[in-house]
C-alpha cells in the first residue's frame, strides 16, 4: 500500500484514533474538500535524458473523488458500449478503453482546456475527459444526429473543437504529425499551451512519428508525445513488434519518461512535468504503462494472444479504479457505501444517456452532402447549373 | 532535346524586345524560355543550356507558318509589350510569389512549409525572398519528410492557421497521400463540420524535360476521388496568381497543380488585387465547331494546334478547365450545347485520368447535345521514359490534336 501522510492543515487530530466519528464528520465535506494532500506514487518514474519528476503528488480529497467518479463513469460507459455493440446498435469498429482510464483522467487533471489533445481511435474516454457528454458519445456510437460528429464520424471520429480535442483518427499513427502541427500552431500564436499527441505501442513503430518528432525537436515545438503502451498492438505483443520496446527511449535525442499508466496520480504528475518541459525545451515523450481489458476492438476476443490469467491478474493488482478506491478508503475520504453509491449513480447516468440516445433520430438524408466542403468563399459554383447539387435519395 | 514549342519568323523580333525577358535573378540549371501567352505571338526555342536556337527542323516535325493573331481572343491583342499598357509583366513563378506574398501580408496566419522554401528560396523560386521578409516561423524549411510535414500542415490548419504546403515535386506528395486523403479531405465531414482545413497544397508536376519516370508524375488523377478537396491547375501568370490567392483564402483544402515547364511563362497582369474563382473554367478562345477542353501545359499544345486548325478552316473553342475538382460543368455545358463536339486534351494518363472523369461527366449531363463521341487525348499509360523522343510521344502533341479535331468534325 502506498505511503501516505496528510498535510497538517486538517482540523482532525489524528485520523486513526476515532475513525468512525471522523468519517461521519468528514462525510459532509468530502465533495468540496480541497485540502491539499500529498501522495506518493507506488512506482518510480524512469527517465531518458531528463530529470524525473518527484514521486510525491499534490492532490486533494476533492480531486481523488473526482478521479474516482470520472473513472467509474468511463468504465461504465465502455461496458455499456460493449453491450450495445453486442446488441448490434453500434456497428463497425468499437475500440474500448477500459483499463486505461487513469491516463485520460490523470492527463486532464494536469492541463487546461486550452491545451490540445489528439488521439487515435480509442477515444471515447478521452472525449469524455475533455468535456464531452454521455449523450454525445452514445448518439455518435449509434450513428444518431445528436452525436458529437452528427452521426457522420462514428466511434473512431469523436471531436470537440471548443475544448481543443482534435480526435479521433482511424489510421494508426497519422494523428502524430497532426498533433505536431497543433503544437506548431500553438507556437505560432504564442499561446503558452501544449499539445498531447497520444498513440499506442503499435503506432510507435510508424515512420511518420519519427519524422514528426524530428521536425518538432528542430523547431522546438511544445509537443508531448504520449505512448499509451498497453503492450499489444492489436494482436501482436510489443516484444514481437518492436526491437526496442522501451518506447520512452525511442526518441533518442528527445527526452522521455516512463510512467505507471494505471496510477492516475502518477499520470497527473508526469503530464504536469511534461507540460513545463515542453514549453521550455521542446518535445518530450511520455510512455504510459497501461493495460486494456477488452480486446483490441469488439471483434477481437482479446484472449487468443494473451491468457485470461494475465488479464485478471492485472485487474486484481493494478486496476486504476481500485487503486483510487483503496486510497480514498485508506484516507477516510469516503466510506465504502458512498463509493458504491457513486457507482450506482454513475450507472444510472449511463443508462439514462443510452435511453436518451436511443430516442435521438438518425441523421437526415440531406446530411449525406453537408460538410463535404465549406461554403462561402466569394463566387462559388457547384454542379451543371451553377446551383448546389442536390441528390434525392429514395 | 529541348524544344517543345516551335516558332518562326517574328521570333527574333520578340526575343529582343523586352530587355528583361529572361529573369534577371540567377536562374540555375532550369531551362529558360520566353513566352507571351495567349497573344498569338511567336515562340522562341530555347535550349536547356540557355542558348537561344532557331533551329526548327526537329525530328522531321514540319515547321509551321505562323500567322500572328490567329488565336487572338481579344481585339486589342498585340505581340509587342508596350509600357503604356496597364499592369506589370512577370513570369509565372513570380506571379505565384506575388500572390503568396500579398496573401501573407494580408493575413498573418498564412505560412509556408516545404523543402527548401526558406533560405534556399524555393527550388522553383516561388518562395524566393519570403523567408527574409517574413521570418523563419512563417516560411519554414522542413526536412525531407512529406508525410509528416503535410500532416503538420493539416494539424495547424485545424486550429485556424492557413498553411501553404509545397511539395517540391507533386510526385513526392504520394508519400503524404494518407494525410491528404484521410485527414485533409475528410476531417471536415467526419467531425460534423467542427474543423475547417484551409490548407493549400501546391507544387509542380507533369512531364518535364527528361526528368525520368518518378519525377514526371501527374497526380491529378490520384487525388481526384478524394472527397472534400478542391483541385485547380494554373496555366498562365494571370490565373496562377489569381488561383493562388483564391486557394489561400478558401476555407476548403485546395490542391494547386503547377507545371514544371510553365514556370517561365511571361505575361502582363493587372496591378490591382484580383482573384480567380476556384471553380470556374477559362474561355481561352471562343469558337463554333468543336469544344476543346484542356488544362495546364496542354493548353499550349492546344493553342499551337489551334493555329493549324484555323488555317485549315476550323473554328475551335478552347476552354482551359482550370478547376479539376469540381468541374465547371456550367461553362463546359454551354460550350457543348453550342458546338456539339468535344475533344479533351490532357496530360494525365488515359486510365482513370481527369479526362476519363470529364468524359463521364459530360456524357452523363450533356449526352443529348453531342453529335459525336467524345475524344479524349491523354498521355500514354506508361512510365515516362527518359529518352527524348520517347518522352515527346508520351504526351499529346499538337499534330495529334489536329488529327483528332479533323476526325471529330467529319
Amino acid at each position: 500500500m502506498a505511503l501516505s501522510h496528510l498535510a497538517s492543515s486538517s482540523s482532525r487530530s489524528s485520523p486513526l484514533l476515532k475513525p468512525l466519528s471522523s468519517a461521519i464528520f468528514l462525510r459532509r465535506s468530502i465533495s468540496t474538500d480541497t485540502t491539499p494532500m500529498t501522495i506518493e506514487t507506488s512506482v518510480p518514474f524512469t527517465s531518458h535524458q531528463c530529470d524525473t519528476p518527484s514521486r510525491s503528488v499534490e492532490t486533494s480529497p476533492n480531486e481523488l473523488l473526482t478521479f474516482f467518479r470520472d473513472m467509474a463513469l468511463m468504465r461504465r460507459m465502455e461496458i455499456a458500449a460493449d453491450s450495445l455493440y453486442k446488441a448490434k446498435l453500434i456497428r463497425g469498429f468499437c475500440h474500448l478503453y477500459d483499463g486505461q482510464e487513469a491516463v485520460a483522467v490523470g492527463m486532464e487533471a494536469a492541463i487546461t482546456k486550452k491545451d490540445c489533445i489528439i488521439t487515435a481511435y480509442r477515444d471515447h474516454c478521452t472525449f469524455l475527459g475533455r468535456g464531452g457528454t454521455l449523450l454525445e458519445v452514445f448518439s455518435e456510437l449509434m450513428g444518431r444526429k445528436d452525436g458529437c460528429s452528427r452521426g457522420k464520424g462514428g466511434s473512431m471520429h469523436f471531436y470537440k473543437k471548443d475544448s481543443n480535442f482534435y480526435g479521433g483518427h482511424g489510421i494508426v499513427g497519422a494523428q502524430v504529425p497532426l498533433g505536431c502541427g497543433l503544437a506548431f500552431a500553438q507556437k505560432y500564436s504564442k499561446d503558452e499551451t501544449v499539445t498531447f499527441a497520444l498513440y499506442g505501442d503499435g503506432a510507435a513503430n510508424q515512420g511518420q512519428l519519427f519524422e514528426a518528432l524530428n521536425i518538432s525537436a528542430l523547431w522546438d515545438l511544445p509537443a508531448i508525445l504520449v505512448c499509451e503502451n498497453n503492450h499489444y498492438g492489436m494482436g501482436t505483443a510489443e516484444w514481437r513488434a518492436a526491437k526496442s520496446p522501451a518506447y520512452y527511449k525511442r526518441g533518442d535525442y528527445v527526452p522521455g519518461l516512463k510512467v505507471d499508466g494505471m496510477d492516475a496520480l502518477a499520470v497527473k504528475q508526469a503530464c504536469k512535468f511534461a507540460k513545463e518541459h515542453a514549453l521550455k525545451n521542446g518535445p518530450i515523450i511520455l510512455e504510459m504503462d497501461t493495460y486494456r481489458y477488452h480486446g483490441h476492438s469488439m471483434s477481437d476476443p482479446g484472449s487468443t494472444y494473451r491468457t485470461r490469467d494475465e488479464i485478471s491478474g492485472v485487474r486484481q493488482e493494478r486496476d486504476p479504479i481500485e487503486r483510487i478506491r483503496k486510497l480514498i478508503l485508506a484516507h477516510d475520504l469516503a466510506t465504502e457505501k458512498e463509493l458504491k453509491d457513486i457507482e450506482k449513480e454513475v450507472r444510472k447516468e449511463v443508462d439514462d444517456a443510452i435511453a436518451q440516445a436511443k430516442e435521438s433520430p438518425m441523421p437526415d438524408s440531406s446530411e449525406l452532402f453537408t460538410n463535404v466542403f465549406v461554403k462561402g468563399y466569394g463566387a462559388e459554383s457547384f454542379g451543371a447549373d451553377r446551383k448546389e447539387v442536390r441528390a434525392t435519395l429514395p | 532535346m529541348a524544344a517543345i514549342f516551335q516558332g518562326v519568323g517574328a521570333a527574333a523580333a520578340l526575343s529582343s524586345s523586352p530587355s528583361n525577358s529572361f529573369d534577371t535573378k540567377k536562374l540555375l540549371c532550369s531551362p529558360r524560355r520566353s513566352f507571351s501567352a495567349r497573344k498569338g505571338a511567336s515562340f522562341v526555342v530555347v535550349r536547356s543550356d540557355g542558348s537561344v536556337n532557331f533551329d526548327l527542323n526537329h525530328k522531321g516535325r514540319r515547321a509551321q507558318q505562323l500567322i500572328t493573331n490567329a488565336v487572338a481572343t481579344k481585339a486589342d491583342s498585340s505581340a509587342a509589350a508596350s509600357s503604356s499598357k496597364p499592369g506589370h509583366e512577370l513570369l509565372l513563378f513570380e506571379a505565384l510569389r506575388e500572390g503568396l506574398e500579398e496573401e501573407m501580408e494580408r493575413d498573418a496566419t498564412v505560412c509556408v512549409m516545404g523543402e527548401d522554401v526558406g533560405h534556399y528560396g524555393g527550388s522553383y523560386k516561388v518562395t524566393k525572398g519570403l523567408a527574409e521578409k517574413f521570418g523563419d516561423l512563417r516560411v519554414l524549411d522542413t526536412p525531407i519528410a512529406e508525410n509528416s510535414f503535410t500532416g503538420m500542415g493539416i494539424g495547424a490548419a485545424m486550429t485556424g492557421l492557413r498553411p501553404v504546403v509545397e511539395g517540391m515535386n507533386m510526385g513526392f506528395l504520394l508519400l503524404a497521400f494518407n494525410q491528404i486523403s484521410n485527414n485533409c479531405g475528410m476531417l471536415h465531414y467526419t467531425s460534423g463540420g467542427q474543423f475547417k482545413i484551409p490548407i493549400v497544397i501546391r507544387g509542380p508536376g507533369g512531364v518535364g524535360r527528361q526528368l525520368g519516370a518518378e519525377h514526371s508524375q501527374r497526380l491529378e488523377s490520384y487525388f481526384q476521388s478524394i472527397p472534400g478537396i478542391q483541385m485547380v491547375a494554373c496555366s498562365t501568370p494571370y490565373n496562377a496568381k489569381g488561383l493562388m490567392k483564391a486557394a489561400i483564402r478558401s476555407e476548403n483544402p485546395v490542391i494547386l497543380f503547377e507545371h514544371v515547364l510553365l514556370y517561365n511563362l511571361k505575361e502582363r497582369i493587372p496591378d490591382e488585387d484580383y482573384i480567380c474563382n476556384l471553380e470556374e473554367a477559362e474561355m481561352v478562345r471562343p469558337g463554333e465547331h468543336v469544344t476543346i477542353l484542356t488544362y495546364s501545359r496542354m493548353r499550349y499544345h492546344v493553342m499551337q494546334a489551334a493555329k493549324t486548325l484555323v488555317n485549315k478552316g476550323y473554328d475551335p473553342e478552347v476552354i482551359d478547365i482550370r478547376s479539376l475538382k469540381p468541374f465547371d460543368l456550367y461553362t463546359i455545358g454551354n460550350s457543348v450545347k453550342k458546338t456539339h463536339r468535344v475533344l479533351i486534351v490532357e496530360e494525365c494518363m488515359r486510365t482513370g485520368g481527369i479526362g476519363a472523369s470529364l468524359t463521364a461527366a459530360i456524357t452523363e449531363n450533356f449526352h443529348d447535345y453531342l453529335d459525336a463521341p467524345i475524344i479524349c487525348l491523354s498521355s500514354q499509360d506508361v512510365p515516362t521514359p527518359y529518352a527524348g523522343p520517347l518522352e515527346e510521344w508520351t504526351v499529346v502533341q499538337p499534330a495529334q490534336i489536329v488529327t483528332a479535331v479533323e476526325q471529330l468534325c467529319q
